[in-house]
């Protein structure tokens, strides 16, 4: 077991599959030269080469759209776009071709694209570039779209990623590049529609994905001083979900509070508590409820960002609740 | 109208020309037929009056070269070699449609024949094109991609990023501007502060020509020649505007009143089969008896297109969860 940083199981992967395939190109916005905004692809473009490392023009739907061009020519790109904020101007592409050119063409086409790109808040960056857009795409059939939490799922994630013949929205968490965890050293991969038990508990289920994962955890420790032993699953992916982990969970637990960074209001939570009334309403002992990012966009000043993203004791309060 | 018959190619080849553009006069014809009587719905956006720009662009090309275009596509598709009455059972919403049904009249795809999709969003088969471009070039191959667009489509980012791409990078991609005239019914002098579109590929560094004569097959053709030898011989993109006339609405919706008949006519007068099949006949290259022969062909093949859609089952309710993911 190996120690990597959530940036190190990435560029790891990244390397795996610039090196086992020929045919695989990273491309986006400052990839190469600068080496990447969140210093990701540090160094690659003097390891592979200008013609694999790609610098592109800021054009997020011409170049995404490239990448998508090439998967459909049977390529293996790995496209970035530097921030999911910056997705907004390439979701044609994303949206109308990426997703649809298989349905529309009677399954003639595949995509093999993997679109890497950057979610979340908290940086101080303001209302247009804090954003969790990860779930709008998790709306769209055609797509699959993977949130890893931490560097071990990062790799395994990643790496199931690239060997996908559709296109996978493969969505990172700026605050998480420097955490650290243990990386299986043999070979592995976690297919994705596979959520993982985080923690174990017995007397309420925490479902979260991405950054909201650790801060689950550390709300599950707070409510250890309650007396309440809190089980914590990470979705992994968000399409395709993995119902029957937390379904599984809930009715062990008998209680669901559902955790998202990105607005509540019309949120992804929503669709969770849901399936979980559709699948375990006879199991809960309370509503299933769910925590949030406030519903304004997100303000530059500190005190005032601090209060849009939802923290460890925002949770452990809605969790008190339900006692 | 001044450009002559081309003197290089065969008399059979002038006459499949001619063929092909009756195919697809006649396949369209009789599809707004049928989108009268209910067997055919959605958008159905006709070709008719424009078959020289289709049949002049894709007659040249190779069978490894690839095209993408937009949701005006049954010219293409049919210039390219589709199936007719594959074609025309997509339209029927069949499942031995082109795209299994799933497409429709926006949306056909042949990837054996290097069709690579009708695409419906305006502008957002650009992108696409530098993409496959893009992977010809990484290949080492010497294929190319012919990107149509209408006039329409240059007032979209898309259009900017795509060409800026493409000169860039240098890629293979023939940019095929068909102007109609209208962006659905808003005129091009409306819409585009350069009404003179090619000239907008200055911007991008992009070679770039317009065709007068959109209405004869054989200036189309040489146009299309030149570019493509410019693009083969590795000089990147090509941007190339053919001046043409749609001669039906925008839609079989569309009630046409942003227009005068009289400017209408003089198009009219530029039907490019009548052209071409004149041209023919003036120059004893084939007889009123052949043309009549060519005509009664075409009609039965699109008679057997039509029962075949007829005939054909629609897709069975389990296709609705086929083909999402690979």
């Amino acid at each position: 077991m190996a120690q990597l940083t959530y940036r190190e199981a990435i560029r790891a992967g990244l390397e795996e599959a610039l090196q086992s395939n020929p045919e695989t190109f990273i491309m986006g916005e400052d990839v190469g030269a600068y080496g990447g905004s969140y210093a990701v692809t540090k160094g690659f473009m003097e390891e592979y080469g200008e013609e694999r490392i790609i610098d592109t023009p800021i054009a997020e739907s011409g170049f995404v759209g490239t990448g998508i061009g090439a998967a459909i020519a049977g390529m293996s790109p790995i496209v970035e776009i530097m921030t999911i904020n910056f997705s907004l101007l390439a979701m044609d592409q994303i949206v109308h071709i990426a997703a649809k050119a298989r349905y529309m063409s009677g399954g003639q086409i595949s995509v093999p694209i993997v679109i890497r790109t950057v979610s979340g808040g908290g940086n101080m960056l303001a209302a247009t570039h804090s954003q969790s857009l990860e779930a709008w795409y998790a709306r769209v059939p055609g797509l699959k779209v993977v949130t890893p939490s931490n560097a071990a799922d990062a790799l395994g994630l990643l790496r199931t990623a690239v060997a996908d013949p559709n296109p996978v929205m493969y969505v990172e968490h700026s605050l998480l590049y420097g955490s650290r965890s243990e990386v299986p050293d043999e070979h592995y991969t976690i297919p994705f529609g596979s959520a993982r038990v985080a923690r174990g508990g017995t007397d309420v289920s925490i479902i979260a994905y991405l950054r909201m994962v650790p801060v689950a955890l550390q709300a599950a420790e707070l409510l250890e001083e309650d007396g309440i032993d809190a089980e914590v699953i990470d979705l992994r992916s968000l399409l395709p979900l993995d119902t029957q982990t937390f379904i599984d969970s809930v009715h062990k637990t008998n209680r669901a509070v559902v955790v998202e960074e990105t607005w509540e209001f019309g949120g992804f939570a929503g669709e969770i508590i849901a399936q979980i009334n559709e699948k375990a309403f006879d199991s809960l002992d309370g509503p299933a409820l769910r925590v949030g990012g406030v519903n304004v966009p997100t303000p530059y000043s500190r005190p005032l960002e601090l209060l849009t993203i939802p923290t460890p004791e925002m949770v452990a309060d809605k969790v008190r609740s339900l006692f | 109208m001044s450009t002559s018959i081309d003197s290089t190619l065969p008399r059979s080849e002038l006459l499949t020309m001619l063929r092909t553009m009756k195919l697809i006069r006649r396949f369209e014809e009789r599809s707004a037929e049928h989108y009268g009587r209910g067997n055919i719905g959605g958008f159905l956006h006709l070709y008719i009056g424009e078959e020289a720009v289709a049949v002049g662009v894709i007659s040249p090309l190779r069978d490894d070269d690839k095209i993408v275009t937009h949701y005006r596509d049954h010219g293409h598709a049919l210039a390219r070699g589709m199936d007719t009455a594959a074609c025309m059972a997509e339209l029927f919403g069949k499942s031995t449609g082109v795209s299994g049904g799933k497409g429709g009249s926006m949306h056909f795809f042949d990837v054996e024949k290097g069709f690579m999709g009708g695409h419906a969003i305006v502008g957002g088969q650009l992108p696409l094109a530098v993409g496959l471009a893009f992977a010809n070039r990484y290949r080492g191959e010497d294929s190319l991609v012919v990107c149509f667009l209408g006039d329409g489509a240059v007032n979209e980012g898309e259009f900017h990023e795509s060409m800026n791409l493409a000169s860039l990078w240098k890629l293979p991609v023939l940019f095929l501007l068909e102007n109609n005239g209208f962006g659905m019914g808003t005129r091009v002098e409306r819409a585009s502060a350069q009404p003179i579109i090619h000239r907008l590929a200055d911007r991008h560094n992009v070679r770039s020509h317009r065709e007068e004569n959109g209405q004869d097959v054989f200036a189309v053709r040489q146009a299309t020649l030149d570019a493509i030898e410019y693009i083969r011989d590795g000089n990147g993109p090509y941007f190339l505007e053919v001046m043409t006339y749609r001669f039906r609405g925008h839609s079989m919706a569309d009630p046409i009143e942003y227009r005068q008949q009289h400017e209408v006519e003089p198009w009219l007068d530029l039907d490019p089969i009548k052209l071409l099949s004149d041209r023919l006949l003036e120059n004893n290259l084939t007889t009123e008896d052949e043309v009549g022969a060519i005509d009664e062909d075409v009609e039965n093949e699109v008679n057997e297109a039509i029962q075949f859609a007829l005939d054909s089952p629609f897709p069975t309710p389990d296709e609705l969860y086929t083909d999402i993911y690979a």
